[in-house]
């Protein structure tokens, strides 16, 4: 059976900004994923140009959350 | 098509000719673009001393896929390779290898080029710098 969470990973400079990696959420108290940011980091404000993704797929922040989804945040890529 | 994270050092012209070999375009090519993208051992004035380089392993290759189906879609290439690493490397390093093949040039400029831009725009992957004095994350790409 599925739990009823959303799973919130942070990254790079937002991981140690955060102060973790990973978390979770009961999905019922989180609708958008910006509701998710504040539940799982207490309220911090979110910093700005952070990049947001649902399942792996890059999103904007009132984007709907389901229970099961993966919600990452992070700041602009600098690969290559 | 490949994708490759790669956690170790990786000899980038070893991989084209490895996979070249393996590939089933034998005989099709006319053109192989090569992209080798290097640690400097500077960066924005300061002297670099090593690098971290973090990936999101799930989206990362998500991504490389996504953007290498897109340039089979919008150009007439045979085959791509990007290999990419994560961990700790040192200057001359290479961080990122893009090859493509083609029948002409053309093909193999242009999806090559469109590739590393899109890697560097979209792929999640972020450097942070060991300088002299402390660390840094670098803020965004040139």
């Amino acid at each position: 059976m599925t739990k009823a969470v959303v799973t919130v990973k942070f990254f790079a400079s937002l991981r140690e900004h955060v102060g973790k990696a990973e978390s979770e959420i009961l999905a019922s108290d989180a609708q958008t994923v910006s509701a998710v940011w504040l539940l799982s980091t207490n309220n911090m404000e979110l910093p700005e140009n952070t990049l947001m993704a649902v399942n792996m797929e890059y999103v904007d922040a009132d984007h709907p959350v389901q229970q099961g989804d993966e919600v990452a945040f992070f700041p602009p890529v600098t690969g290559g | 098509m490949l994708i490759e994270i790669k956690e170790r050092s990786f000899e980038p012209y070893e991989c084209v000719l490895e996979y070249q070999k393996s590939a089933g375009f034998s005989g099709k090519y006319g053109a192989t673009s090569v992209f080798v993208g290097s640690m400097r051992d500077f960066n924005e004035g300061d002297d670099v001393q090593n690098m971290m380089l973090e990936h999101y392993p799930g989206m990362t290759e998500k991504y490389l896929e996504k953007i290498s189906q897109e340039a089979v879609a919008k150009w007439d290439i045979l085959d791509s390779l990007i290999i990419h690493r994560v961990g700790v490397m040192l200057p001359n390093d290479p961080i990122v290898l893009v090859a493509v093949w083609s029948a002409h040039r053309a093909a193999a400029f242009d999806a090559s080029r469109y590739l590393m831009e899109e890697l560097k725009s979209r792929a999640p992957f972020w450097k942070k710098e060991a300088l002299t004095e402390g660390e840094r994350w670098v803020a965004k790409n040139t």
